[in-house]
């Protein structure tokens, strides 16, 4: 199964970026393989809609469980249109999100924000 | 010299000081004028001049609409939709309704022409008028994003009263709906509380109008015997001060009984048509110099 986060650091000790569509940089891991790459989020500079750029992103790489801390209403549609599952995932490092997850130790995200451009409250 | 009658914008980098206040009185007492209220999420100037409706016009804006039988999932329209308002789920384009910024580019670009548009209502424009005043208000439908659409036409409106002097109420802050507001302003007002918090609002607007390259000057609202820090900023950066009104309770008693000060009081007639004398030197000093340039 292949994940992704999102990450300040190209690295799988990073810390998890607190934002999803502006993270600078998706970490995807294999499960299987236990191999790790990872991509600039082109949509970082995006005007709006960085979360639904950023979706798309995860769901072309045919990822299957993406772990963040948080996730807007539009990337919540984009992903589970694409049936892409989202976990909330714990404070620390990305290792320590992946093997929490393989564990099962992670739930499902389960409340999404609105979008904040031109609503900036 | 030529002296066409100028379009004021007034705006401020927060609600509740006193914009509308501002706009309002100084088209009161200009005579002949047009008001353009453009804060279309709630406008409020319409309570003070109760005009008379004369028109209503509803706004639409475009919506691309997919047709997922000729649709072939090349994805073109979904890389070049800079506002990021479409996705491809499951090999088809989906529609962002609310981030669309109805360009219909898309729709131009499809190879298949697989999208079309759809008209989704957004808003009103209303006209009016109130004693010699031309009053337009633009309202947003709650729940739409963006009240863009309604004030570029509220602003296509006012072209056909270019011979008169008009006052357009800005929305609060320095977002891109302030920005379509003041587009076509010959002239900026700022207008400014006596706080900290104050400055800290009004830099932003003073940031906003200069990079615009708009004249601007500011007034300084509410104001009490004592510091004001606000007074201060406009010295320390040498932006003129247009006036002052004073925080006052009989103008704090009229605006609240939705009563327009310049057409109630002597005293506050008298202050606007002054402050409006002294905004006009400025537009007129202004044209000026932008002519010499």
């Amino acid at each position: 199964m292949k994940i992704a986060i999102p990450v300040n650091e190209q690295s799988l000790e990073s810390n998890v970026c607190p934002s999803f569509g502006r993270a600078p940089y998706f970490l995807f891991y294999d499960t299987v393989t236990k191999e790790s790459y990872c991509l600039d989020n082109s949509a970082v500079a995006s005007q709006g809609g960085a979360g639904i750029r950023a979706a798309q992103v995860i769901a072309d790489h045919g990822v299957k469980a993406l772990l963040t801390p948080r996730c807007g209403e539009n990337a919540e549609k984009v992903l589970r249109k694409s049936e892409v599952l989202a976990y909330k995932s714990i404070p620390g490092t990305v290792q320590q999100n992946i093997d929490a997850l393989i564990a099962e130790q992670l739930v499902l995200l389960s409340d999404f924000h609105p979008g904040f451009h031109g609503h900036g409250k | 010299m030529e002296n066409k009658p100028a379009k004021i914008a007034v705006l401020s980098g927060k609600g509740g000081t006193g914009k509308t206040l501002v706009s309002v009185n100084l088209a009161a007492v200009a005579g002949k004028s047009v008001y353009i209220d453009c804060d279309v999420e709630e406008p409020n100037g319409y309570l003070f001049f109760k005009p008379q409706v004369t028109r209503e016009e509803d706004i639409m804006v475009k919506i691309p609409v997919i047709n997922e039988i000729l649709c072939n999932g090349c994805r073109k329209c979904v890389d070049f939709c800079k506002f990021n308002a479409l996705a491809l789920i499951k090999n088809k384009p989906y529609v962002f309704e609310e981030v669309c910024h109805s360009c219909g580019g898309c729709m131009l670009l499809c190879p298949e022409k697989a999208i079309s548009e759809k008209e989704k209502l957004i808003g009103t424009v209303q006209k009016g008028v109130s004693n010699h005043v031309t009053v337009t208000t633009g309202i947003l439908n709650t729940g739409q994003a963006s009240g863009i659409p309604i004030i570029k036409k509220l602003l296509e409106e006012s072209l056909s009263h270019e011979e008169l002097p008009t006052f357009i109420d800005c929305p609060p802050g320095s977002a891109c709906i302030v920005m379509e507001s003041i587009k076509d302003a010959d002239y900026c007002i700022l207008v400014a509380e006596p706080t900290v918090f104050g400055v800290h609002n009004l830099n932003m607007v003073y940031d906003l109008v200069r990079l615009f390259k708009k004249p601007y000057g500011v007034v300084l609202n509410k104001c009490l015997n004592g510091k004001n820090p606000a007074e201060k900023f406009c010295m320390d950066k040498n932006i003129p001060i247009l006036g002052k009104i004073p925080f006052h309770t009989e103008l704090g008693t009229l605006n609240s009984d939705a009563k327009i000060a310049a057409r109630e009081s002597e005293r506050f007639r008298a202050l606007f048509t002054s402050l409006l004398e002294t905004v006009m030197k400025e537009v007129r000093h202004e044209t000026a110099v932008d002519s010499e340039r």
